[in-house]
């Protein structure tokens, strides 16, 4: 695969720009399933894939957007380094363009950074079809506004993402999770008492009266963190991946998954839906049908947002309305990236 | 002009301090750019956000830039005022709203000062992590418009990596809240695109960091070695065997005899570049990370290594980085740091250059900078009594810079473009990215008076610098005005 991609994707966009005709950015197509539906001609990413450019003293890594995750991880595993956020893959097919588009990070967020916490650069074909490069690869860097940044969980709707440099970090040594039968709010009390510590916290996860902690570092700083916290070590195999690929029994059932994203000290959101909370309190997950209404408000009231992660009714918008100031930033910059409105339209909002 | 913005200013209420008078501007010529001044029409003070609001939907009114400045710390020239514009000092508000111990939060005013932050939440086991060398007078606000870095950046990422919200005053006057209290926000990414903005897209008002447990142990070792190519080869050991060092600070044989002579260290003499290298976290993690750091650096052939015994050694062994900028004050008066970042194992052959580039101006350059990310800080020694050496150590300034450009990097990791740099982003950047960066200026403020003429060229001006390319120590168009 060479540059005749990007220049025919380019043409492509300018093509339907002129014509006002609506395209859906897709990678491996795992995330269909998110956000607000929208239609258009599909643009297949999945062929521009492959690692650019690895670096793993430099700590970081330059890859085609279609590169599939799982590629990558293992590209990374080999010299024992890693993609910090814990991207969830969603299928087999999921590609490091739909991770950075989607903005999605799994369980070690909390501890180690979101997405955009680890994208340094991006290449992106804007909607009036130019080729444009923003960050770098380098791991500092504060030349320009920080238009990767923006990409990054964009859905698409502000240029269509061609190359990716992430900062990448050593895998830890050694994992070992704890469980505590604990109350939600014992939980996640105890959970940001840790954070505030030095403990080599990776992943929370509390549900069914449980509280598993996985921690992650060297073996000495393992087994001293063990020592402090008590709770009872448990294999835990591979329930980490399966709490991040969604496929633990909580997420099996054929109902409207809401994702509410709170501060992590915010108090346990009283409903009579099953709720799985991760990320030291600060992301629970609600199964059931909601009221949008309702649980919209109580995450605005506790100081998030909820987003109709799966399923239900997208009607009534999958993600939390902005306030006016920030959604009149949002309109320009679409019309500044995508003047024609041809990338994703609808996928977020209603532009 | 001036006297209707005087008149809307001093009809705002509460009344504030607003600055009229020669006398009172001069102190805020300029910040610590301090090779180019001007002084501002007006200057105000205000002592909250209504008044901030006001004071940005009264110039956008009447059309007025408006220049915001915190403590002018800043070593870009990004709070260089306008002469025809409004400077807008933030420095009154310097309240501490919230500490959250639970939450790990803290909330503050722009005016509060960077080190003021970790003071004040230091008894509950926190701290705020990034530490720009003025982080005693910095202050917030500067650090979230420039995106400050420090010398802690490798473990704990930038300014951007340690905020959970801003709220800042579009040129409209209206509040956008961008981030969350939440770990993510709807919407896009907008805390991103107003960390390091340089002021051009709103006016800060109010900053909600992020602050992480205190290291439970700390461990300092300093190693000297017997050439730069050796000392950068320890940094990428260290780095592949999967130790992500607090701190990995280089210094060279320049900077090593100027701390010498100013603090008579005791390094060793015939040392060729120092490397300051500092590990923490639990005391175990920290304890394992010791071992395979002074392993490697023996390895990699450092004829002398040295670990703080304790805190007043470790305070010591930081004197040496910390101290570098004033000790090289005694080679001569006046210096110019440049900020370039390249890929770390492109370090020993862009100093090569450097040096050859110093013998071509006849420039002394010494070397102090961050390591283990790559970023470089080149001093250029002039003596500014002396008609074109500041002018000389600038152009020379620019080459490093596109030679950072030329090897993959970036002419700016931490200090931001500001009026400095303008002339590189047209090295770094083509025609339709510095487009883009003007339509996300016009997102934010479309009638460009937050800051005009800083952080991003002109189109028109990148055309008449030709590309910028500057050869034989001739500019093109010497005549136009170079910012």
């Amino acid at each position: 695969m060479d540059e005749s991609f990007i220049v025919a994707l380019c043409e492509r966009l300018r093509d339907h720009a002129a014509r006002k005709a609506a395209l859906r950015i897709r990678g491996g197509g795992s995330k269909d399933f998110y956000g607000q539906d929208c239609s258009g001609e599909s643009v297949d990413m999945a062929p521009y894939a492959g690692i650019v450019a690895y670096e793993p003293k430099e700590l970081v890594v330059t890859v085609r957007a279609g590169t599939r995750i799982a590629e990558l991880e293992d590209a990374l595993a080999a010299e024992r380094q890693m993609l910090a956020f814990d991207p969830p893959h969603f299928g087999v097919g999921a590609t490091v363009g739909g991770a950075v588009a989607t903005g999605l990070s799994g369980p070690r967020r909390p501890y180690a950074g979101s997405v955009r916490d680890f994208v340094l650069g991006t290449r992106v074909v804007n909607g009036k079809g130019e080729d444009l490069s923003f960050g770098g690869r380098v791991i500092k860097n504060v030349a320009g506004y920080d238009v990767s940044r923006l990409m990054t969980g964009a859905l698409g709707t502000l240029g269509v993402i061609t190359e990716i440099s992430f900062k990448v970090l050593p895998r830890p040594a050694l994992e070992a999770t704890l469980i505590f039968e604990w109350s939600e709010d014992e939980a996640n009390v105890q959970a940001n008492r840790w954070a505030g510590q030095p403990l080599p916290l990776s992943a929370t996860a509390w549900h069914d009266g449980k509280l598993r902690v996985r921690l992650s570092g060297a073996p000495t700083a393992v087994a001293a963190a063990k020592a402090k916290m008590g709770g009872d070590q448990i294999d835990a195999g591979d329930y980490w991946a399966q709490l991040r690929e969604h496929r633990l029994a909580f997420f099996s059932a054929n109902r409207p998954l809401w994702r509410v994203c709170v501060p992590q000290t915010a108090a346990p959101i009283t409903t009579a839906h099953a709720q799985l909370v991760e990320w030291g309190g600060g992301l629970r997950w609600v199964s059931g049908d909601l009221d949008p209404m309702n649980i919209r408000s109580t995450a605005e009231r506790l100081g998030g947002h909820a987003t109709l992660f799966r399923g239900g009714d997208k009607a009534i918008g999958v993600f939390q309305p902005l306030p006016a100031a920030l959604m009149k930033i949002h309109r320009r910059l679409k019309d500044a990236f995508d003047p024609a409105g041809i990338l994703n339209p609808g996928r977020m909002y209603d532009f | 002009m001036r006297s209707q913005a005087l008149a809307a200013l001093r009809a705002i209420r509460p009344p504030m301090t607003v600055i009229s008078d020669d006398e009172g501007l001069k102190p805020f010529e300029t910040d610590a750019f301090i090779a180019h001044r001007e002084t501002p029409m007006l200057a105000v003070l205000p002592d909250d956000e209504a008044q901030v609001r006001q004071v940005v939907k009264a110039c956008h009114a009447l059309g007025v830039p408006v220049v915001s400045r915190g403590a002018g710390t800043g070593i870009s020239g990004g709070a260089i005022p306008h002469r025809d514009g409004v400077l807008l000092v933030l420095s009154k508000m310097r309240r501490i709203d919230e500490v959250n111990a639970l939450a790990r939060t803290a909330t503050v005013e722009p005016g509060v000062r960077n080190l003021q932050v970790s003071e004040a939440v230091a008894h509950l086991g926190l701290f705020y992590a990034p530490d720009p060398s003025s982080q005693s007078i910095c202050s917030i606000g500067g650090n979230v418009a420039e995106n400050s870095g420090g010398v802690h950046c490798l473990k704990y990422g930038l300014t951007t990596h340690n905020l959970l919200a801003v709220r800042a005053i579009d040129a409209d006057g209206d509040v956008i809240d961008a981030g969350s209290l939440a770990l993510d926000a709807p919407g896009y990414d907008l805390l991103a695109l107003l960390t390091g903005s340089e002021g051009n897209l709103g006016v800060i008002t109010r900053v909600t960091v992020r602050l992480l447990p205190l290291p439970e142990r700390t461990e300092t070792l300093l190693a000297a070695f017997p050439s730069v190519r050796q000392a950068a080869e320890a940094v990428g050991e260290i780095i592949g065997a999967g130790i992500i060092p607090a701190a990995l600070e280089m210094m060279d044989r320049i900077v090593i005899e100027a701390c010498e002579r100013f603090m008579a260290m005791g390094f060793p003499t015939g040392a060729e570049a120092l490397l300051l290298a500092e590990v923490d976290g639990g005391k175990e993690e920290a304890g394992e990370a010791l071992e395979a750091v002074s392993a490697i650096l023996a390895r990699c052939g450092a004829s002398e290594v040295r670990v703080a015994a304790d805190s007043v050694e470790r305070e010591r062994l930081w004197k040496s980085r910390k101290g570098a900028f004033t000790a090289l004050a005694t080679i001569l008066p006046d210096y110019y740091t440049i900020d370039g970042t390249i890929p770390r194992r492109c370090l020993p052959e862009v100093l090569a250059e450097i040096t050859r580039l110093s013998a071509e101006y006849g420039m002394t350059v010494g070397n102090v900078f961050h390591a283990g990310d790559g970023n470089i800080h080149p001093c250029i020694f002039y003596d500014a009594g002396k008609p074109g050496e500041l002018e000389r150590s600038e152009e020379f300034g620019g080459r490093i810079l596109e030679l950072c450009v030329a090897v993959g990097g970036t002419i700016t990791g931490e200090h931001g473009v500001g009026i400095e740099k303008l002339r590189q982003m047209c090295v770094q950047f083509r025609a339709p990215e510095l487009a883009a960066f003007h339509d996300v200026k016009r997102a934010f403020d479309p009638d460009s008076i937050l800051n005009p003429g800083k952080a991003v060229p002109t189109l028109k001006r990148c055309a008449e610098w030709g590309g910028t390319h500057m050869r034989a120590g001739r500019m093109p168009h010497a005549d136009i005005p170079r910012f």
